[in-house]
This record gives structure tokens, C-alpha cells and sequence, in this order.
């Protein structure tokens, strides 16, 4: 089987999508993507020179609305689902600290 | 107390002699009864659902008029934000969410007098097209707990089978309505892109999205599309076209004089037992004075690659916002700052949705981008217009809703490839942004569902749920109920 996605490329698209793979899921990612790839090489035998891309089903025109207030939701119930806040404010671990840790 | 009838819910409106409380109660009851063995929901609202149905009967007992869908008991697939209760997207990474807001729909619903009693499984943030890619366990066909209800609207879909509810949210990107309806024997319909507002629907595909009902028939889908359709200024793509009343529309007579085979849907890989289930559901149709009409749909092969490109694409894009920070599971000890994304999502996210992750990152990743995205948008265009030349010759297109009838749980999730086959037919609606609507038309000898699908064009669900209503006066498909749960 052609590794069109072998396990170099798969470890670099998972830093792309923030996800921290296992050894186990880069060789899984690596056979499965590659054999999804090679499937959908049929589309390159269509001739798309000549054709506008669709992003969106319908025609899709500038949407406006009047520019007033509106009720926000509030910090309080914003932060009801974060992980972890602090004074209003969403909490995450120091960075300087860790640097080179 | 004993298990309700099945045909508790044969009304679409409470009998003036009955209550919204009945209602309720006898919903929570099946699913007492029922859900055990299919787990069709992830959280069952029991208090709230009471507390709501008493409210309706005080305002009834005070002689106010009674909202359109006063005490219906529906239940929502769990990707769709609820203020009341959790919503999950059955994933570790929001199982303990709980919405700032309701959606749309949820606002919609209750307004119309809906109870929601519970919220329902699918697949991981709706990847998937048999219900086995939820965090918390898979749900079970009530027609044979051995085989998958479909997905990855399972839950839903489940859950209207086994009449624990008359009708139920799902959402559709790529048939997650409409393929999990025909494995599960009911109906239901994916809306025209646009036709139905997204907000709190959690993102997956946005050029694809759509939320639509199930029911057990087109009545119960046309009232409940009824609530719920119509502009809102949240979503920017939701469409100002007038809402027809879907319920009084079933009952004119039956437009559509040319019904469209697409002989593409008929071709190598279609199960024979669907074929001729689907082919009798054409007789029926001529039968009504409908002309059949031979069409082609030449891209049809190629909606399947387009689909995984596309959504895959969007679904990276919309995922990244779940990074540990604002809500969602965050890693334990992360290890710097990107440790808190990567460890988070490492930990959150299931097996289907990574794989989704990466093929959308690859397919949008600088020296991939022309290869594969825009090609996938182009031959988009292609499709799109296909469909639109074909209803020209037709009013619209019969075919079946999936390639193949329900399979046993296991069998497909060790090649994803295999898996995606099963919403072949179903792909080519959403990337058009057409509607289309799957109901009963047959049983497999082993007595599994079998899914007829019609299409038609932009903003032609009136069409699609009269014509689906003349075929269930011919027949009685969709009155048939699993075994044991009559």
C-alpha cells in the first residue's frame, strides 16, 4: 500500500489540529488516511477548469442588521463552563514559568 | 402502572378529554420501559417534563387556547444546545456542558407548546452513520438490538421507533436524518439549507448543516417542521421564504406528476431486497397517476469524496474552538501552554472525530489546499447543478435512502471507508442544498427497515411531505411497530 500520508506528514498535521497523537494513532492515521486519499483520487479524472467553486448551497448576499444593543448573556454565565476562571476572567497555567521545562 | 400503547401518540394533538400531563407520562413511561435495552437517550428530563406539561394544563384549564403542539413530548439530538440539562455531542470533551443558551429550534418548539423529555445519543458531534461513535455507548435498532439504528441521528431515530416519543430533532449533514429514519423504520426529513435556523446547532459542515424531524409519519414531520422553519436573525443563512402551513398542505392533492428515477442510485452495491422494496414504492406512486421519469445524476459516485472533503474541512475549522480554554475537558497537567490544546483534545475527542480532524487539516494544509479542497468545492458546483437540470425533467426523485438495510454493530468500524458507504445516496442533497425526505417502505425478510428517499428542489417540502403522505394512505409501513413494543 502507497503511504500517501506516511507518519512524518501525519505528526505534522497533528500539530496543525492541536492534537497530541499516540505512536499508535500516527500508524493507524497513516494507513487509514492514506487508503481515504487514494479513494478519493477518483475526482481528479473531472475536468474543473472552467468551474466556479460552491462554498454555499444558495446564492449567498451580504446579511445586515441594525446596529443596536442587545442583551449579552453575561460574564457570569459565560464563565459557568469554563475549566477554571479567576476575577472574570478565564484561568490557564503560567507560560513563562514552563518555558524549556 | 403498565407500559402505554404504542399508538399512544397516534394524535398529533392532545385530545381535548386527555392532559399534557398524560401526555408526558405516558412518554416517560416507555422509555422506562424501552430504553434499557435500546439507549436511545443520554439524559431523560422526567421533573422538567412534568413541571412543563402541568403548566400547559393550567393554561388550558383557564380556557386559553391551546398552542399548536401543546404537550407533544419530542426529544432532541444532544448536539443541539439546551439551557435545561447537558448537551454533549456525545463527546468526553463536553460532557459536563451545559448551554448558556437554547437553540433556535428549542425556543421554536417551546413555544408551540412541545415538551422535550430528554435529550438523545449519536455519533460524536454527528461523525458517523452508525451511532456506535458516541462517548457513552452505542444505541440499539429497536427492530434488532444486534444491528445499528444508523447515525448518526440514532438516538432520535431509536427513540421514535420504539414510540417512547411521537417526534424528535435531528440534524443532517450528510443523511445523520435521513439514513438513520430508514434503518429505524420512521420518517423523516432533512430541510432545504437554509429553511431551518442553526443557532446552538453545535457546528460540524456550516455550508451543510440542516436540523429537521422525525416522526412515524409525514403529518407528524410537517408539524413539527411547521414550528420550527422561518428566518431568524442569528444565522445569517437561514433564508426569508414564506413558511407554508406544512400540516394543512398534506392533505391537497398530489402534485407531483413526474417522479425521477436517478439511475446512478440504482447501480452496482444496492442491496436486492432494497431495490425491490424501493421499485414497489415507484409502482405505488404511478398507481396514484404519477409518470415515471428515467434521469441521471453522472456525479453521484463522486458526492462521497466531495462530502468527506468538504466536511472534513468545515469540521476542522469548527472544532478548533474546543481547546480546554473557555469550556469543554481540559487536560489535567499540561505541560506548557499548546498542552493545554493538544493534551485536551487528545483526551476529548474520539477515534471518528480525529480521523475528520486530520483529513480536513490535511486537505487545508498549504501544497494540499487546490488539490483537494477546492477541487472537492468545485465538483460541488458540478453537483449542485446536476440536481437542479434533473428537476427540470421531474418534480422530484425517488431512490432509496441507503445502499443497504441496517448492519450488526461491529461490522463497519474497523474501515471507515466501509462505513462512510452507507450514506452514499444521502451525500448529493446536502451538497446541493436540497431537501429530501426518507419514510418506510418495506422490510427486509429478516423484518429490517427499508428506507424510500425523495428529493426535490429548493423549498419544495410541502411537495416532498404530500407526496410522502399519499404514499402512506396506499400503505401501512409506517404504522408497523418493533417487536415486543407494541
Amino acid at each position: 500500500m502507497s503511504a500517501r500520508v506516511d507518519p512524518d506528514t501525519v505528526r505534522h498535521i497533528g500539530r496543525l489540529a492541536r492534537l497530541k497523537l499516540s505512536d499508535a494513532e500516527v500508524e493507524r492515521f497513516s494507513t487509514q488516511l492514506s487508503a481515504i486519499l487514494d479513494y478519493f483520487e477518483q475526482l481528479n479524472r473531472i475536468d474543473t477548469s472552467a468551474v466556479e467553486p460552491t462554498a454555499h448551497p444558495l446564492p449567498v448576499r451580504n446579511v445586515f442588521r441594525d446596529d443596536h444593543p442587545i442583551e449579552p448573556l453575561g460574564a457570569e454565565r459565560i464563565l459557568a463552563n469554563a475549566p477554571r476562571s479567576e476575577a472574570g476572567c478565564f484561568a490557564l497555567p503560567k507560560v513563562l514559568d514552563q518555558q524549556g521545562a | 402502572m403498565t407500559t402505554p400503547p404504542a399508538d399512544n401518540f397516534k394524535q398529533w394533538s392532545i385530545p381535548p378529554e386527555s392532559s399534557a400531563a398524560q401526555a408526558i407520562d405516558a412518554a416517560l413511561a416507555r422509555i422506562g420501559q424501552h430504553d434499557s435495552a435500546v439507549h436511545a437517550f443520554l439524559d431523560v428530563w422526567s421533573h422538567d417534563a412534568r413541571r412543563r406539561a402541568a403548566e400547559i394544563d393550567a393554561r388550558r384549564a383557564h380556557g386559553d387556547d391551546a398552542e399548536p403542539l401543546a404537550g407533544m413530548p419530542i426529544a432532541v439530538k444532544d448536539n443541539i444546545c439546551t439551557r435545561n440539562g447537558r448537551t454533549t455531542c456525545a463527546s468526553r470533551i463536553l460532557e459536563n456542558y451545559r448551554s448558556p443558551f437554547d437553540a433556535h429550534v428549542i425556543e421554536r418548539l417551546e413555544a408551540a407548546g412541545a415538551v422535550i423529555v430528554g435529550k438523545t445519543n449519536l455519533d460524536e458531534f454527528a461523525m458517523g452513520s452508525s451511532t456506535e461513535h458516541s462517548a457513552f455507548g452505542p444505541t440499539r435498532n429497536p427492530w434488532n438490538p444486534a444491528c445499528v439504528p444508523g447515525g448518526s441521528s440514532g438516538g432520535s431515530a431509536a427513540a421514535v421507533a420504539a414510540r417512547m416519543v411521537p417526534a424528535a430533532l435531528g440534524s443532517d449533514t450528510g443523511g445523520s436524518i435521513r439514513q438513520p429514519a430508514a434503518f429505524c423504520g420512521v420518517t423523516g426529513l432533512k430541510p432545504t439549507y437554509g429553511r431551518v435556523s442553526r443557532y446552538g446547532l453545535v457546528a460540524f459542515g456550516s455550508s451543510l448543516d440542516q436540523i429537521g424531524p422525525l416522526a412515524a409519519d409525514a403529518r407528524g414531520v410537517a408539524a413539527i417542521l411547521r414550528a420550527i422553519a422561518g428566518r431568524d436573525p442569528r444565522d445569517s443563512t437561514s433564508v426569508e421564504e414564506p413558511v407554508p402551513d406544512y400540516v394543512a398542505e398534506l392533505d391537497k392533492p398530489l402534485a407531483p406528476k413526474r417522479i425521477g428515477i436517478p439511475r446512478e442510485y440504482f447501480g452496482a452495491g444496492l442491496d436486492g431486497e432494497v431495490r425491490a422494496a424501493v421499485e414497489e414504492a415507484v409502482a405505488v406512486f404511478e398507481r396514484l397517476g404519477a409518470r415515471r421519469v428515467e434521469v441521471s445524476l453522472p456525479h453521484t459516485d463522486d458526492s462521497l469524496p466531495v462530502y468527506y472533503l468538504i466536511s472534513s474541512a468545515e469540521a476542522s475549522s469548527n472544532l478548533a474552538r474546543f481547546d480546554g480554554v473557555h469550556y469543554g475537558h481540559r487536560t489535567a497537567h499540561p505541560a506548557d501552554y499548546i498542552d493545554v490544546y493538544s493534551g485536551s483534545r487528545e483526551e476529548g475527542f474520539g477515534a471518528e472525530v480525529k480521523r475528520r480532524i486530520m483529513l480536513g487539516t490535511y486537505a487545508l494544509s498549504s501544497g494540499y489546499y487546490d488539490a483537494y479542497y477546492l477541487k472537492a468545492l468545485k465538483v460541488r458546483t458540478l453537483i449542485r447543478d446536476e440536481f437542479l437540470r434533473a428537476f427540470e425533467a421531474c418534480d422530484l426523485l425517488a431512490c432509496p435512502t441507503s445502499p443497504f438495510p441496517p448492519f450488526r454493530l461491529g461490522e463497519r468500524t474497523e474501515d471507515p471507508l466501509s462505513m462512510y458507504l452507507a450514506d452514499a445516496y444521502t451525500f448529493g442533497a446536502n451538497l446541493a442544498g436540497v431537501p429530501a425526505i426518507s419514510l418506510p417502505c418495506g422490510f427486509t425478510a429478516s423484518g429490517l427497515p427499508i428506507g424510500l428517499q425523495l428529493m426535490g428542489p429548493h423549498f419544495s417540502e410541502a411537495r416532498l411531505l404530500r407526496a410522502a403522505h399519499a404514499y402512506q394512505r396506499e400503505t401501512d409501513w409506517h404504522t408497523r411497530v418493533p417487536p415486543g413494543m407494541a
